[in-house]
């Protein structure tokens, strides 16, 4: 396993599905151990992006993507894990059976893959869980498994897509509070796709704001005070307010010139 | 009272049936002669004059029904895998499957009776033929109605491709294979039925042939009762299976 501390690099990337142009010239970079939020209206090939970070599209049309020395698509999906959109826990396995996954295919058995999960498990507030089946699990415990189903990969870059989009307000408030305190625990270069402005100020390190299609870099921001300890004092500090607002005028001032 | 519906319409069935046909100057203003319609009563009586002789073809023929249809899902099963597997393989061999169920089974039958003799082979052969191809299909819908993202997903997890079939989309085919296979046994007392015309010296099939000759309607129809149970027991078992192995 290379070090923990891979940064990615994206430069100059174009991504094309037949006819339709879904990346133009897109240059990024995502530092070692930082969390880099991703923010951009549906369909703006945030999606497309992680996935091709991963390796998991092949190699873009246009330029190149680097994770530390690992350039070609499959060297790529060697060093990523991805959490999609749904927390996508199969209902046939149980909590643990689901977040071992990656020790599973390893080829781990299954007693040594949950007796290193189990730990983890009453870390992040699901002990006693383990055995459950998805379907008995709420939305934000659901999230959790399939979080540590991420995280128990080992890999050094996690790739986030809307974790949370499908959890209601207050769920997501506390889910997002969870994250931060889990990744101080278990630091990770992490990509945070949202569409949640807010969510993406408040968990990531810097936001990068992203065009409608195809997708272009508009702006790069530091956040104020990132994964600071009272996230309602966070989000009502005037500094992150203004952030917001800042962000919320260039996707707006986009989509105008888009329309 | 989810069994009071059904149990009402097979009733009200049943005795109209009986009040036509058992009534005289009814059935021959209706011209139903009794060696064509026999009245439910007589089948009744049919069933439990001829019950240890019915019970006898029953058997022979439920022993062609079983390893037939387990060749069936088998063969199904399989063949769905390996074209969901090989994207060349699918093209080539997807028309062949849809023409072999263009073969009348009724012109075969007779061939593979020449070919493999009187024995249980030919009846395995043919509820093979007529019950694999359910199952192939609704396996192969269910292998591609997997998540792209949860195939993306374990990738990233580091699994292999054969790791993905068993863990991600055979568990997710599984209701489609039972669906497959709930219909295949519920058409395998057909292909035995075929099988037997085509050359058997035993079975409901060659019973049911036997008595239609001799106008014994009335047991012809007990024959037809007792085929119609066996493949309705046949379904709920399988159902029940399903209910065992799909518990999510």
């Amino acid at each position: 396993m290379p070090s923990t501390r891979s940064g990615v690099a994206v430069r100059g990337i174009n991504h094309h599905y037949g006819d339709l142009e879904a990346i133009r010239e897109l240059s990024l970079e995502i530092h070692p151990g930082e969390i880099l939020g991703l923010v951009g209206t549906s369909g703006c090939g945030k999606s497309t992006l992680i996935e091709l970070i991963a390796g998991l599209l092949g190699e873009p049309s246009g330029g190149t993507i680097s994770i530390g020395s690992a350039a070609s698509p499959a060297e790529r999906l060697a060093l990523c894990a991805y959490m999609p959109q749904d927390d996508m826990l199969f209902p046939w396995y149980s909590a643990i059976e689901n977040a071992t996954l990656s020790l599973r295919n390893r080829g781990l058995s299954k007693a040594t893959a949950h007796s290193q999960a189990a730990g983890l498990f009453g870390q992040v507030g699901l002990g006693g869980f383990e055995d459950a089946r998805p379907g008995q699990l709420s939305g934000g415990m659901r999230q959790r498994v399939a979080f540590l189903r991420t995280l128990l990969s080992g890999k050094p870059v996690l790739l986030l897509d809307e974790p949370f989009a499908s959890l209601d307000a207050i769920t997501r408030a506390q889910m997002q509070v969870w994250l931060a305190a889990t990744l101080d625990l278990r630091p990770a270069t992490t990509v945070l796709v949202t569409h949640d402005v807010e969510e993406a100020l408040y968990l990531s390190d810097r936001v990068v704001v992203l065009s409608g299609r195809p997708a272009r870099v508009i702006a790069t921001l530091d956040s104020p005070r990132p994964r600071a300890g009272d996230r309602e004092a966070t989000i009502a500090d005037p500094a992150f307010v203004e952030m917001r607002t800042v962000t919320m005028r260039l996707l707006n001032a986009d989509m105008a010139a888009v329309s | 009272m989810r069994w009071l519906i059904p149990a009402a319409l097979v009733v009200a069935m049943i005795g109209i049936w009986q009040i036509v046909a058992g009534t005289e100057a009814l059935a021959d203003a209706l011209g139903l002669q009794p060696t064509l319609v026999a009245p439910p009563s007589q089948i009744a009586s049919a069933l439990w004059t001829n019950r240890s002789l019915l019970a006898e073809n029953a058997w022979v023929t439920l022993r062609e029904v079983i390893p037939g249809f387990v060749v069936a899902v088998v063969i199904g099963f399989v063949l769905a895998v390996s074209l969901h597997l090989f994207e060349s393989l699918r093209r080539a061999v997807q028309p062949l499957l849809i023409a072999s169920q263009t073969i009348p089974v009724i012109v075969i039958a007779p061939i593979l009776v020449a070919w493999f003799g009187y024995g249980i082979g030919p009846k395995v052969g043919i509820i093979a033929l007529i019950c694999f191809f359910p199952v192939a299909v609704n396996t192969l819908d269910g292998l591609r109605s997997v998540d792209p993202d949860a195939v993306a997903m374990m990738r990233t997890l580091d699994a292999r491709p054969t790791q993905i079939l068993r863990r991600v989309e055979i568990p997710t085919s599984l209701p489609h294979i039972f669906t497959g296979a709930r219909i295949a046994v519920a058409i395998a007392v057909i292909g035995a039925v075929f099988g037997e015309w085509a050359g058997s010296d035993s079975g409901l099939g060659h019973m049911i042939l036997q008595d239609n000759a001799q106008l014994a309607t009335a047991r012809m129809f007990a024959a037809v009762v007792v085929l119609s149970a066996m493949a309705i027991v046949l379904y709920a078992a399988v159902a029940a299976v399903e209910r065992a192995v799909v518990r999510w």
